[in-house]
């Protein structure tokens, strides 16, 4: 393959003076090509180009260090408490603003009929305005308004005082995908304020009553 | 008539260009290659349509496998050393500089801090042996070695940020434990590593 082509012969000299052999100064690069994309195959498979998609939480601080005038009081009617059960299930239930009873829980699934459409309408419900974020991303991506505009919209609807507030609570029974799945559905209901709470021992037996 | 003879060309092309093209795109291979680092278990992370990436240096991340195993990791070569003097002083125990080193170079560790000295000593191969049956970091009330990783790898470096790596089928008892873990060390901001979603209608 890599043969230095030595010109062949050389010639007669004349006059007996002495020269040296004229060299080509080709030289066949085939395997020097073939090593630079093995090289290339190499560092091409065991680089990580891509990063891991995260999802920030922020947890409240542990209870005993929250004093009672930082403490922020909602409406009980505002808020809707999401316990995830085994088998892939999520049972849901408000409290009864007049009473402070916890109304019937409901059994939903975690596809995009379930709990995903009730969230969207009980935010809706409260919220008027999350639909406008629909048009606002249109917006966006028509070029009218700029990304930090639609930011600070979806901010201001987010934020809204009357919006739902989602209180997730998960069973020992549950698996952390089911986790991972309702605090996507925050993102996409457009839940501005939620947080993962312990379950208490009154909803394990709520979930127990409807055989989760 | 005569044929027109077409002249014989050589087969042979220069090969140069080629080589440099190789050679370039190596270069940036070379030069943007980050190495995977070596995990312990394999992790199925749930998907999500979030689009935050994770940031590249000054993570510590918490692997959680589909048994509820912990995996501890932190980056940076000189932070682990800082680490292990730190859990060292803290459990009373000694290491030698070779065993330093040797820290310095693990991505994750996943057993009790007892059992660290020896794991150490391991050869790869007695190593992912050892990954295949370890507990895992102790997470229970009584005896809580995640905890003081947590807390000495903060105080080894300040600006770090948590990651956790869960499986899908990771019971929510583990997670939970390891979040009100972290609580009581003060991280109340963390991140938890999804898979990109395929479908993202609404």
């Amino acid at each position: 393959m890599a043969e230095i082509d030595g010109g062949g012969g050389g010639g007669k000299h004349k006059g007996g003076k002495k020269r040296g052999k004229k060299l080509s100064t080709r030289v066949d690069f085939t395997p020097m090509v073939d090593l630079g994309f093995l090289l290339i195959t190499f560092f091409m498979l065991t680089t990580s180009m891509n990063k891991p998609q995260t999802m920030e939480i922020n947890m409240p601080v542990k209870e005993d260090e929250v004093k009672p005038e930082d403490e922020s009081k909602v409406k009980a009617s505002q808020a809707i408490t999401l316990l995830l059960a085994k088998n892939d299930k999520v049972v849901y239930y408000f409290i009864n603003e007049k009473t402070g009873e916890p109304e019937q829980p409901v059994e939903e699934s975690f596809s995009k009929d379930g709990i995903r459409k009730v969230l969207m309408a009980e935010n809706k419900k409260r919220n008027p305005q999350v639909d406008s974020i629909k048009v606002y991303k249109e917006q966006l991506n028509s070029g009218i308004i700029t990304e930090d505009e639609y930011k600070s919209h979806v901010f201001d609807i987010k934020s809204n005082k009357n919006a739902l507030i989602v209180i997730i609570k998960a069973s020992d029974d549950s698996r952390y995908k089911n986790l991972v799945d309702i605090l996507d559905e925050m993102l996409i209901c457009n839940i501005g304020r939620y947080a993962v709470v312990d379950i208490t021992d009154i909803e394990i037996e709520m979930l127990k009553s409807v055989n989760l | 008539m005569s044929k027109v003879k077409v002249p014989r060309k050589s087969t042979s092309v220069d090969m140069t260009a080629m080589t440099d093209v190789a050679f370039l795109l190596l270069t940036f291979f070379m030069l943007a290659t980050k190495f995977k680092p070596d995990e312990p278990v394999i992790v199925d992370t749930p998907s999500s349509i979030s689009e935050i990436k994770l940031p590249e240096s000054d993570i510590m991340l918490l692997t959680i496998d589909k048994d509820g195993r912990v995996f501890f990791g932190i980056d940076g070569q000189g932070t682990r050393e800082l680490l292990l003097d730190k859990m060292a002083v803290k459990y009373n125990l000694q290491f030698t500089p070779e065993e330093k080193k040797e820290f310095s170079l693990l991505s994750t560790y996943g057993g009790s801090i007892s059992q660290l000295k020896q794991y150490l000593s391991y050869s790869p191969d007695q190593r992912k042996e050892f990954d295949k049956t370890a507990l895992g970091i102790p997470t229970d009330s009584l005896n809580n070695e995640l905890g003081d990783w947590v807390w000495q790898a903060r105080l080894a470096n300040n600006n770090v940020r948590v990651a956790i790596k869960g499986d899908q089928q990771t019971p929510n008892k583990i997670v939970k434990r390891v979040v009100s873990t972290l609580q009581d060390k003060k991280v109340n901001r963390f991140n938890f590593i999804t898979a990109m979603e395929r479908n993202t209608e609404e």
